[in-house]
């Protein structure tokens, strides 16, 4: 079988859209760099870009961070408001990250599978989430759900608080993170040989046998990728959910507010404390996902 | 499309290159000065009109135009913005450390109190509430914002000027009064455990108070105010305490770049001209409150509503004060204890 899950994925997203038939090639591409022209010229431009963009900024937040020492890195990022905050990033976009999946397979079914009027409509607005300033989905976030919004209204007298709240920040979570889990599952279904599903159905398995012996274990890896892909972006976004959290410390306080408060300080050395801190556990998260991922893949082979 | 040989360009870009040198340093001689002011956010629509005005006026008194740009975000991003290399020709900040934080840099000589009069603060503003109309739970004064179920909106004062002056004004209501330092503390704790959201800066307090109707009370600067009710076609209106703090957003000349830049006449009478007579009309309508004496009025008959302040000076000065109440474990930090 050959789908895009062999492949370990991209923390930064760039390979979000990545089809079967291109990692592949990819990877055939690998095996015979040499033969190809202009490997030196691709190869010093590849280190150059990843130098520049992730290696060095990298290397400055780290040293900035290392300039205070053990005992004055915990100080800074290791106290209560500091966890409190670090677990509500951390668990809100796990929890993003799942809803994404689940929602983000249907969607990518419907899309792939079913024909039906406006599908290409609701194809494009998938993406809409990426282009749009997040700062903006989260203000109008907020509008719809405090108590005078649209869906306020209705939802806060049933003791649903939809704005200021950790369902808040988990709502425009799943919302600026939906379009990476469609769009990795999409191509995955779309390229599935249904011919496989007949002789299933054929050879005489329910509908559910056939989707949970058949389908799923094709699809899973794509799903699993589109989970981490959710995670990263839900772990690094700052701009919707400032303006829907409320910011409360211990409640709904997200790492990235500690560090702006910081800077506010002038204190860039604690301030960037608390972002490598973050930013190892993001990494250690990633790198569990994306091992589940690459057993799961080696299992549908 | 054939193909030009690689020295080609070089020798194609070499003459460009002279000719974009000759242009600038054209432009240098003959051309309108560039300047640029780096602000503050609430500031856009008072430095818009005092641009053009000034523009005007640098023209004709010196013969040489004069093209302000301007750039607006949070007070201390910004300071940090001009000590990272933003090209700033002057500061106009919301707070002093933020200036103080450029001077400390060696961008501002640390002299720039003495340079402007007032300390360097042209125009100061006051800490007031907006109310919603007819003032329904009968806001008059500071102890009104702890009875019954009032509830606050402010910004985060760990990370907006707007939310720090708030804390300050509260805090300082207490002990300009007589009040002890615990009764201060008392008070502030309560005063944000009715705060509902801490919003990140000032505009999106406004937002969350006149646009999402959260709150019944906010806490912001009297300019501000104006805005805000002015938008709300009569849903809001102003309520001034009884005594609050004055807001004193100071000025500088960035020297280092003015030098550099060859731009220190033009920046100089940029900063010089919010002290004078046309300067002070555009800062009072913007209610902005200019210094000096016989302040022109935000309108022809509109006095400015009388109200006792206080300085940043009766809660300890602005470096113990950052450090005492927004610092890494301050007072504020102490409001918020796990679970509550």
């Amino acid at each position: 079988m050959n789908h895009p899950t062999s492949d370990t994925i991209a923390i930064a997203g760039s390979s979000a859209f990545a089809t079967g038939p291109r990692r592949a090639a990819s990877a055939a591409r690998r095996r015979h760099a040499a033969v190809l022209p202009g490997f030196g010229a691709s190869a010093a431009i590849t280190s150059l870009v990843v130098l520049s963009l992730i290696v060095f900024p990298l290397a400055v937040l780290i040293l900035r961070a290392a300039s205070l020492g053990p005992a004055g890195f915990l100080e800074a990022a290791w106290t209560p408001r500091s966890r409190a905050a670090y677990a509500v990033s951390l668990s809100a976009s796990l929890l993003a990250a799942a809803t994404s999946s689940l929602l983000g397979l249907l969607v990518a079914w419907v899309l792939a599978r079913i024909e039906f009027p406006g599908r290409r409509l609701l194809d494009a607005l998938v993406d809409v989430p990426l282009a749009l300033p997040t700062a903006v989905a989260g203000l109008v976030y907020s509008a719809l759900y405090v108590k005078k919004g649209w869906l306020g209204q209705w939802l806060v007298p049933l003791g649903i608080q939809g704005a200021y709240s950790y369902l808040g920040i988990v709502l425009v979570l799943v919302f600026v993170s939906l379009p990476f889990a469609i769009r990795v599952v999409q191509p995955v279904i779309e390229s599935l040989d249904r011919d496989t599903e007949e002789a299933a159905r054929i050879l005489g398995a329910s509908r559910m046998q056939t989707f949970l012996r058949v389908v799923l274990p094709a699809i899973l890896p794509a799903v699993v990728t589109g989970f981490a892909l959710s995670l990263a972006r839900a772990l690094g976004e700052y701009g919707s959910v400032v303006f829907i959290s409320g910011n409360m410390p211990f409640k709904t306080e997200i790492a990235p507010v500690l560090i702006v408060a910081r800077l506010e300080e002038f204190a860039y050395a604690e301030a960037t404390t608390v972002a490598v801190l973050l930013l190892a556990m993001s990494i250690a998260l990633l790198v569990v996902v994306n091992s589940l991922q690459q057993r799961l893949a080696r299992n549908a082979q | 499309m054939t193909k030009l040989p690689r020295r080609s360009f070089a020798l194609l870009s070499a003459p460009l290159l002279v000719a974009f040198a000759g242009a600038a340093s054209l432009a240098a001689d003959a051309g309108p000065v560039a300047l640029l002011n780096v602000s503050y956010d609430p500031t856009r629509e008072l430095y818009r009109e005092i641009n053009d005005a000034f523009a005007k006026k640098y023209q004709a008194e010196h013969g040489r135009g004069v093209s302000v740009k301007q750039s607006h975000a949070a007070s201390g991003s910004q300071a940090r913005a001009v000590i990272d290399g933003l090209d700033a020709d002057v500061v106009t900040l919301a707070v002093w450390p933020d200036v103080e934080a450029v001077a400390k840099s060696g961008l501002v000589r640390p002299d720039w109190q003495n340079r402007y009069d007032n300390q360097s603060v042209p125009y100061h503003s006051v800490v007031v509430f907006v109310v919603r109309k007819g003032n329904p739970k009968g806001i008059k004064d500071w102890p009104d914002l702890v009875k019954g179920d009032v509830s606050i909106i402010t910004p985060n004062p760990k990370t907006s000027g707007n939310g720090k002056y708030s804390f300050l004004a509260a805090w300082g209501s207490v002990v300009t009064g007589g009040g002890s330092e615990e009764d201060a503390q008392a008070f502030v704790a309560e005063l944000y455990k009715r705060t509902p959201v801490l919003d990140t800066g000032a505009r999106a307090a406004t937002a969350t108070f006149s646009q999402k109707g959260l709150g019944d009370v906010h806490i912001t600067f009297e300019s501000e105010a104006h805005l805000e009710v002015d938008e709300a076609g009569g849903e809001l209106e102003i309520v001034y305490p009884k005594k609050s703090i004055r807001v004193d957003p100071p000025i500088a000349v960035v020297d280092k770049n003015v030098d550099k830049k060859g731009t220190r006449h033009a920046a100089e009478a940029y900063l010089g001209f919010l002290y004078s007579p046309e300067g002070r009309a555009i800062i009072a309508k913007h209610h902005y409150r200019p210094w000096g004496e016989n302040p022109p009025t935000p309108a022809a008959g509109e006095a400015w509503p009388a109200i006792e302040t206080y300085t940043i000076d009766a809660v300890g000065g602005w470096p113990s004060a950052t450090k005492k109440f927004f610092g890494e474990g301050g007072v504020f930090d102490s409001i918020y204890q796990p679970g509550r």
